[in-house]
């Protein structure tokens, strides 16, 4: 498997970020280093291994329906770039 | 011994005797951090005035005859990767350069119940993605040990601090080793509790089946007074374990008589530097000669591990490290005319090449087609590495490793990312299958210090410390001071 | 011309009515200031974890129950991964590789048949914010302003097979779910306000194919209405490509209202890799069969066995039946109605008869009907007894609206008894012959017409009050013998 530089912009894409021109190269050539090695686990015999989502053997952890009071107004705008009639305001959004 | 370089429970027992005042305490250690910060550069955020307030409300508890907890007034770094109410909360980045949290990491309250007292913020890897703390945004820390050297990491800062005498304790968090590699190369404690034992609610999210929150620290019974307060369910954690909280400072005996030991041979051949290897069998030996039974083992699925950790932590990043765009808070990219570019500018601007890195590897790994053949197939072989661990553990009480193949290494080495990697070979299995792990001082390599790694069985802490405290008080590793040799 | 078939599949979200989000206990309320119902979990602030509400899991079970479904005994969340600015982690937290509910049914009946609808799977997932545009539309808009009271609320999406043919078929199917979602009280599932909302999937093939078409996913779906008119529309499209010799393309498209048009989100297809994993900040959702027996056992009456109840006890045709039961509050009332008469089939023809004509004209919900199930109950008596005639028990209707007291009162207070007594009525009908010899004369010669007439004059004389059927036989009685 190789990782073209089309490869690359597509994740980028994916992944909400520029590639910068002088960076595409050599992630190109890291991205394929790493894939290489990843070769490796083809040795491995994983038929019928359950896959381990969860380190911890629990389930059922829950919460019950009881309103708790969140953070003021204030506080959730505390960081905002930008606000706008009490939201956080973004440039044009294209759906 | 200066008393920045002391315990905490040394520096305890002196405030509950009234030799010193909290105050007293938390100047020299400004005094020290002004004379020495310049070259270690172990802190993001220092909070000078807060502390000196906290340390003064302490002095007076003290002086009016309250009983004061073994944190109380002992003034700690806290890694900055962890919301601190009040102090900025950077992750080494760009893109959190100015952020001001709006809550405290659990493990932040249970600290602030103790009344103990907050430096500041510690340097570490952006987004604790690295292994020498030279991905922050801001700075590279210096290893107190030699100056040209890296600290490792992605807890650097703190470990540097500790080493330094820049804090009497500090937290770190560790993905993949990023407590006990540093804890290591700046010869303190660091130990990694087993997954869930600390909540992560307020640790910003690197890798989170993976993450795990601890102490940093200058010997094992200080490692113990920490986890009595930042251990226990947490109701804003899922995965924190609904267990029981022993004190772990009534494990700290002298006593490995019956132990059994495993050697996990992987680990001692090719990848490790021989005189590291060497520096383990000898820790090895010491506990034989304390009492414990020494056995080879193997954990045969080691040679995948490195692997699947870099499929498995970047993908996890990938989603964790989503919301850094530009809309709730955090740097922003001004320029761009729609949200989407807005985003896709704020976090290319916002963060460093090895956070987009691991972003991109991660986002690949899970994308459509790769899923199976990278993501899935990581967390099968995930699978096989726990039951390696739970093999061994049918045989052994704890397992003894290196903690990292190597001594630190020289700042700015210019290795490519996969051979950096490959030297977490050591950790990152422990973070696989959520064991407990320590790094204890075991060994001096060219005036630089070598770490061994314990690795306990789920929620046995309890055996670590006691094996690592027996060991500490048979040996003297722990004594030596860094020298602030060397030059950057 | 090629016949064609429609193909239709729909993705229903419904919101739950919890009093607390799906991860954190930020209250669900609606319509306050923006940004004022979140905290740092909902916010997407660095370091916040997820903790799962129980109610929703609850909700989500009864409703898997309800419509028939295999309640799975192991399932999990996953991160469906996107960046929108409303998404503030820039992934939801939705059930992918292993839902709670798979392989249930729903009935619905169209033109009075009967069919089956299969349903996929039901999927607990939080929902996102809100943006508000600084324009009319998000496309003339510069800005936009995100509010995250939204975010977090919990939802299940249920998703159908592809068994629907018709737009009709698609409505009826929509109006069942919606009286489900009512009746296990989940979800208030008012389309209109967003707490259930719709994608559809459509297709179509030419008869006797046997492969489906391909399809296009139809979002922004907010109302019956617009479900059905977007359908249609969209089937129309799909016939004049394939009749053009072409083909459809497989997308997104986007419903607007206003033009009654669907238009196509081609930037949306770029992005669609949501690329699921499970996610590892949730413990996994174990439920044993003793939860599921429980909450089986909790389950209320469902509308198709109140239906079959309601033909079967109180003796209404199935069409009837369907009508009352379809909302929840009116079936409720209907109830209470019945319960207050033995002539249940009357107030089902009240109930569908002037009830609704009453709602429609105001626009309001039963649940703002101003007579008392009690009272209405009492009046179809009345009138089932032969106390008031049909005509009166309308102006009793009337006057309750205004005032709801018990009929008995009101046909006392306004003197609209009806007049039964065979003396009385004997001696206006004695009066009105006299006052007619014509008729009389007629119909004695046979033209059965002039009784009518005859009729009228009595019941003008009692001011309607007299029992038209005993004025019609005393009539008959006294010129005939």
């Amino acid at each position: 498997m190789s990782i073209t530089a089309k490869d690359v912009k597509h994740i980028a894409t994916l992944s909400r970020l520029n590639v910068p021109a002088d960076e595409l190269d050599k992630f190109q050539e890291q991205f394929n280093q790493i894939l290489n090695y990843a070769e490796i686990l083809k040795k491995v015999d994983t038929t019928g291994i359950e896959p381990s989502p969860y380190v911890l053997p629990t389930s059922n952890v829950f919460r019950e329906d009881v309103p708790q009071p969140g953070v003021t107004h204030e506080e959730a705008m505390k960081n905002a770039p930008e606000e706008h009639n009490g939201g956080f305001k973004v440039p044009r959004v294209i759906e | 011994m200066a008393l920045y370089n002391e315990t905490v429970h040394e520096l305890h027992e002196k405030l509950t005797k009234k030799e010193i005042s909290s105050v007293e305490l938390t100047n020299a250690v400004y005094d020290r951090i002004d004379e020495v910060e310049d070259q270690v550069k172990a802190y993001i955020t220092l909070d000078k005035e807060g502390a000196l307030k906290k340390a003064a409300q302490v002095d007076a508890r003290i002086a009016a005859g309250e009983a004061i907890k073994p944190l109380t007034g002992v003034p700690g770094a806290i890694k900055d990767n962890i919301s601190l109410k009040g102090m900025r909360l950077t992750c080494a980045s760009k893109i959190l350069e100015n952020f001001q949290p709006i809550y405290d990491a659990h493990v932040i309250e249970n600290l602030r119940k103790d009344d103990t007292v907050f430096l500041g913020k510690t340097n570490m890897d952006e987004f604790a993605m690295g292994s020498t703390t030279e991905t922050s945004y801001f700075q590279s820390t210096s290893n107190p040990w030699d100056l040209s050297r890296v600290p490792g990491g992605s807890s650097g800062g703190s470990a540097a601090a500790i080493a330094a005498g820049e804090a009497i304790w500090s937290l770190g968090s560790d993905t993949g080793g990023s407590i006990r590699q540093p804890a290591s190369f700046n010869g303190c404690v660091g130990i990694k509790p087993t997954y869930g034992r600390v909540s992560r609610y307020g640790c910003i999210a690197f890798a989170s089946s993976l993450d795990q929150i601890g102490p940093i620290v200058r010997d094992v019974t200080d490692a113990a007074i920490v986890l009595n307060t930042i251990c226990g369910v947490d109701a804003h954690d899922s995965t924190s374990a609904n267990v029981p909280v022993p004190d772990f400072t009534k494990a700290l005996k002298q006593d490995v008589k019956g132990m059994t030991i495993g050697l996990p041979k992987e680990f001692f051949g090719k990848g490790t530097d021989p005189k590291v290897a060497e520096q383990i069998k000898l820790t090895a030996k010491k506990f034989e000669e304390l009492g414990a039974h020494v056995v080879e083992v193997s954990l045969p699925h080691t040679e995948y591990a490195v692997i699947t950790y870099y499929i498995i932590a970047p993908a996890e990043a990938s989603a964790n490290l989503g919301r850094f765009d530009g809309v709730r808070y955090g740097y922003r990219n001004m320029q761009a005319q729609s949200a989407p570019e807005m985003m896709a500018a704020t976090r290319t601007e916002g963060f460093g090449q090895e956070v987009r890195r691991r972003i991109m590897l991660g986002t690949y790994v899970l994308s459509s087609g790769y899923y199976d053949a990278y993501y899935n197939k990581a967390m099968q072989v995930r699978t096989l590495i726990r039951q390696d661990y739970q093999k061994a553990f049918e045989q052994c009480d704890l397992l003894l490793t290196p903690t990292s193949p190597v001594v630190a290494y020289p700042l700015d080495a210019k290795m490519d990312p996969l051979t950096i990697y490959m030297l977490d070979v050591t950790t990152i299995p422990v973070n696989m299958a959520g064991l407990p792990g320590i790094s204890i001082p075991c060994g001096f390599i060219d005036h630089m210090p070598v770490g061994a790694q314990l690795i306990g069985k789920p929620l046995g802490e309890e055996t670590l410390l006691r094996a690592a405290y027996t060991f500490e008080q048979a040996t003297d590793f722990h004594k030596a001071v860094a020298p602030l040799g060397g030059k950057k | 011309m090629t016949e064609y078939i429609t193909v239709i599949g729909l993705e229903v979200h419904a919101e739950l009515k919890t009093k607390t989000k799906a991860f954190c206990s930020c209250s669900t309320e609606f319509g306050s200031e923006p940004n004022t119902h979140v905290c740092p979990v909902c916010l997407g602030m660095p370091g916040a974890l997820p903790v799962m509400n129980k109610q929703m899991v609850e909700f989500a079970l009864r409703f898997g129950l309800a419509l028939n479904c295999d309640i799975q005994h192991y399932s999990k969340f996953d991160r469906k991964n996107y960046y929108y600015p409303d998404l503030a982690k820039a992934y939801q937290i939705s059930q992918f590789y292993q839902p709670i509910a798979l392989n249930g049914h729903v009935d619905i009946t169209v033109d009075g048949k009967k069919k089956r609808i299969g349903i996929t799977r039901i999927h607990m997932e939080e929902d996102a914010g809100k943006l508000v545009h600084s324009g009319a539309t998000i496309s003339t808009s510069d800005s936009s302003a995100v509010d995250y009271n939204r975010a977090g609320v919990p939802l299940i999406e249920i998703v159908s097979e592809p068994d629907m043919r018709s737009a009709a078929e698609a409505r009826a199917y929509m109006e069942k779910l919606r009286s489900y979602l009512q009746y296990t009280e989940v979800c208030d599932g008012k389309m209109e306000e967003g707490s259930m909302r719709c994608d559809a999937n459509i297709s179509i093939m030419p008869e006797g194919a046997k492969e489906f078409g391909t399809r296009a996913e139809i979002k922004n779906l907010n109302s019956f209405k617009a479900l059905e008119r977007a359908i249609e529309y969209e089937v129309e499209r799909q016939k004049e490509i394939l009749e053009d010799g072409g083909h459809v393309v497989q997308e997104t498209r986007t419903w607007d209202d206003a033009q009654g048009m669907t238009f196509s989100m081609r930037s949306k297809e770029e992005a669609h890799d949501y690329r699921y994993f499970p996610e590892p900040d949730l413990a996994p959702i174990i439920i044993d069969d003793a939860w599921i027996e429980k909450a089986k056992s909790e389950l209320p009456e469902l509308p198709d066995a109140k239906k079959e109840r309601l033909m079967k006890e109180k003796g209404l045709d199935e069409y009837n039946a369907e009508l009352i039961v379809a909302d929840k509050k009116f079936a409720a009332y209907f109830d209470e109605a019945a319960a207050a008469t033995d002539d249940a089939k009357g107030v089902a023809n009240w109930m569908l008869g002037d009830v609704s004509a009453y709602l429609n004209a105001n626009n309001v919900t039963i649940a703002d009907f101003p007579i008392s199930p009690k009272h209405l109950g009492e009046m179809v008596t009345l009138v089932k007894k032969g106390v008031l005639s049909s005509k009166l028990a309308k102006k009793v209707f009337a006057e309750m609206l205004k005032n709801d007291k018990a009929p008995v009162e009101l046909v006392k207070e306004l003197g609209l008894e009806q007049v039964s007594d065979a003396g009385a009525i004997q001696a206006m009908v004695d009066e009105v012959l006299a006052a007619n010899p014509q008729s009389v004369a007629d119909i004695k010669a046979g033209k059965d017409k002039a009784i009518g007439f005859l009729v009228g004059q009595v019941m003008k004389k009692s001011r309607g009050k007299a029992n038209p059927g005993m004025v019609n036989q005393m009539i008959k009685k006294s010129i005939l013998g």
